[in-house]
């Protein structure tokens, strides 16, 4: 198997007026290309700093992270930004759109950044909002959308660049059972049909039953990682 | 990232607070305007100096009766008539002198026709037009025989002109000064004002001979009220003033210990302090106009910077999805930049239409230069950039996740 992720005795310390906390106390694992992975956790458990950890948002206090066997802990804050624009998709709990630009302007900001021209940017965004079941919505604006469809067009805006792994953080926190339902539906098929890796943040058992692979973590370290049979 | 979508992105921004980007923009406005205006202005009064010296004449003297102290006591010059018209032909054999005109003048009533105009009336010589740069609008000048003659031809200036004839052809009638029959034998071109806000086509001129004898019969013959010199070049103007200070001494038999009886005064230099002045006035006025530039820079810091920490959410988005710091630096800076330039676009247009306006309703001479615009665009994109980019750098330095974190 190919080692898309692999971190080693991952640390990570956060100053606060209280002292040091160590937020992650040595974590090691390794997730493969096209895995389709579900972190489980208390809040306070570590889980979300892993997640901004893996996502090349933040840098760890200690150990080491390759993704595609780059050395992720040695880059420059622009070259995570490229990485992050390159090779990440990210999905949040709030959706997290721009509220003044339009789904399709949404879902093509990442190209902006990617330096690709407009036309090229357009005709990107309006793919991939089609691929999450959005085409006729493009023009739309966040607020005039429900929350399952502002979670789609966020969707949209993860695949725009083509990444080979997207990073969602309790995607289905601020919607109901049935859209949570259809997002993770989106999900496991972008997985299984797209080949693209996923890893989940998520403390709903029923949401992490979609996923493979549960990563368990309690203060700072891995409690559990087991895998259903395919 | 492109710059075509880093100024749509800073256009989006401006457009959607309208309001708020144009109170942002006000200082700019304002600033830009007054500069504009201020050294359209001060340029305006530049140019009126400039042609009010070339009016005049160049490389002028005008010698004054009188000192400016006698005894101690200050007298005003030309209250005493010590300059007589040989004094004038002495001055105009000396090599650095091309010519001197003796002028006797004073305010007298000029009568045609049953309408009458009170106007300043010079008694001289033909070399007086010469010295002064006069140009005939119709007819000619009168001669040295004419002086000799005592003639009684005048060359009236062009507010006489109308005043006394109005579309009549002025040449060849006779009009009464002082009761007095003068025939016109030509019109003066116009000049418009001397620098000491003078109508200078008020005028009539005449012989200096017949002025003695017709106008002013009361003064002292043969003595001018002030002798007008021009030299034969701006390089010879400090030896042409020592050259006549000591003729007119040894002339006027003043020993070397006792004050002169005249005075003489450099009036081109006189003109171009005054035009130095104004430059300086100009200058001084544009500098505080740009006070209110930096003033206007200030608020759009402000601004900025409000606007940085109300979008902290969006920049923590833009981040996560692969912005550098410098797409961000760049993002806001292109808008602080917009904001300045539409601004200075206002102020431009506002400023000119201002300019118009004052030239139009108060006829102050107004020169709007393409210089000033450079000057006022200029100092707008600096202000700027220079106010733009603390505010950009703090938008640049955030953390991701703590700006993906904040509401």
């Amino acid at each position: 198997m190919d080692a898309l992720i692999e971190v080693k005795d991952l640390e990570k310390d956060y100053r606060t007026a209280a002292g040091v906390f160590p937020a992650l106390r040595g974590v090691s694992l390794t997730i493969a290309a096209g895995e389709f992975v579900a972190i489980m956790g208390a809040s306070g458990s570590g889980k979300s700093t892993f997640m901004n950890l893996l996502g090349c948002l933040d840098r760890p206090t200690r150990g080491t992270y390759h993704l595609h066997g780059i050395d992720v802990g040695r880059m420059s804050a622009d070259a995570l930004a490229a990485l992050r624009n390159r090779e990440i998709g990210f999905v949040f709990q709030g959706f997290n759109l721009l509220p003044r630009l339009t789904a399709l302007e949404n879902v093509a900001l990442p190209l902006v950044y990617s330096g690709m021209g407009k036309p090229a940017r357009r005709a990107r965004a309006q793919e991939m909002l089609a691929r999450v079941g959005l085409a006729e919505r493009g023009q739309h604006t966040p607020l005039q959308l429900s929350g399952g469809q502002q979670q789609r067009v966020a969707i949209a805006r993860a695949l725009a660049a083509r990444p080979k792994i997207i990073f969602a953080d309790e995607p289905t926190g601020n919607l109901d059972t049935e859209t949570s339902r259809q997002v993770m539906d989106l999900f496991a098929a972008l997985n299984r049909d797209d080949g693209i890796t996923i890893v989940l943040v998520t403390h709903e058992p029923d949401i992490a039953e979609y996923a493979r692979r549960r990563i368990r973590f309690r203060d700072g370290r891995v409690i559990e990682d087991t895998e259903s049979p395919a | 990232m492109i710059l075509a979508s880093l100024v749509e992105t800073a256009w989006n921004a401006i457009v959607t607070h309208r309001m708020r980007s144009f109170l942002t923009m006000l200082g700019m406005v304002i600033g830009v305007a007054a500069v504009i205006l201020m050294l359209a202005i001060g340029q305006g009064a530049q140019a009126m100096v400039r042609e009010a010296i070339s009016a005049m004449g160049s490389n002028l003297f005008i010698i004054l009766s009188g000192a400016s102290t006698s005894s101690g006591a200050r007298v005003a010059s030309g209250t005493t008539p010590t300059l007589t018209f040989d004094d004038a032909d002495a001055i105009a054999q000396l090599p650095e002198v091309r010519a001197a005109a003796p002028v006797v003048s004073g305010q007298a009533q000029l009568i045609y026709n049953g309408v009458n105009w009170s106007t300043s009336v010079f008694g001289t010589t033909p070399d007086y037009a010469i010295v002064r740069g006069w140009d005939m609008a119709a007819g000619g000048f009168f001669s040295e025989a004419d002086v000799r003659a005592g003639a009684r031809v005048a060359v009236i200036g062009a507010v006489v002109a109308r005043e006394l004839f109005g579309d009549e052809d002025p040449v060849g009638k006779v009009i009464r000064i002082k009761q007095a029959p003068f025939e016109v034998i030509g019109v003066l071109a116009p000049k418009g004002q001397s620098l000491d806000g003078r109508d200078q086509d008020d005028t009539v001129m005449v012989p200096i001979t017949s002025a003695q004898q017709k106008i002013f019969s009361n003064a002292i013959r043969n003595r001018a009220r002030f002798i007008m010199v021009q030299a034969v070049s701006d390089k010879v103007m400090d030896r042409a003033e020592t050259a006549i200070t000591e003729l007119l001494r040894s002339r006027h038999r003043i020993g070397e210990r006792m004050e002169d009886d005249f005075t003489v005064r450099n009036l081109t230099a006189i003109a171009e302090t005054q035009a130095q002045a104004t430059q300086v006035m100009s200058y001084l006025l544009g500098a505080i106009a740009a006070v209110s530039l930096v003033v206007g820079g200030i608020g759009i810091m402000n601004i900025m910077l409000v606007s940085v920490t109300e979008r902290t959410r969006e920049i923590g988005i833009r981040m996560a999805i692969g912005a550098r710091r410098r797409d961000i630096l760049m993002q806001f800076l292109i808008e602080a930049l917009t904001l300045s330039l539409i601004g200075c676009g206002i102020g431009l247009a506002l400023g000119v239409g201002g300019a118009w306006l004052v030239a139009n309703l108060s006829g102050i001479k107004v020169v709007v230069s393409s210089a000033a615009i450079a000057l006022a665009v200029g100092v707008a994109f600096a202000v700027g950039v220079f106010f733009g980019f603390y505010p950009a750098r703090r938008a640049a330095a955030l953390d991701p996740i703590e700006a993906l974190r904040s509401q």
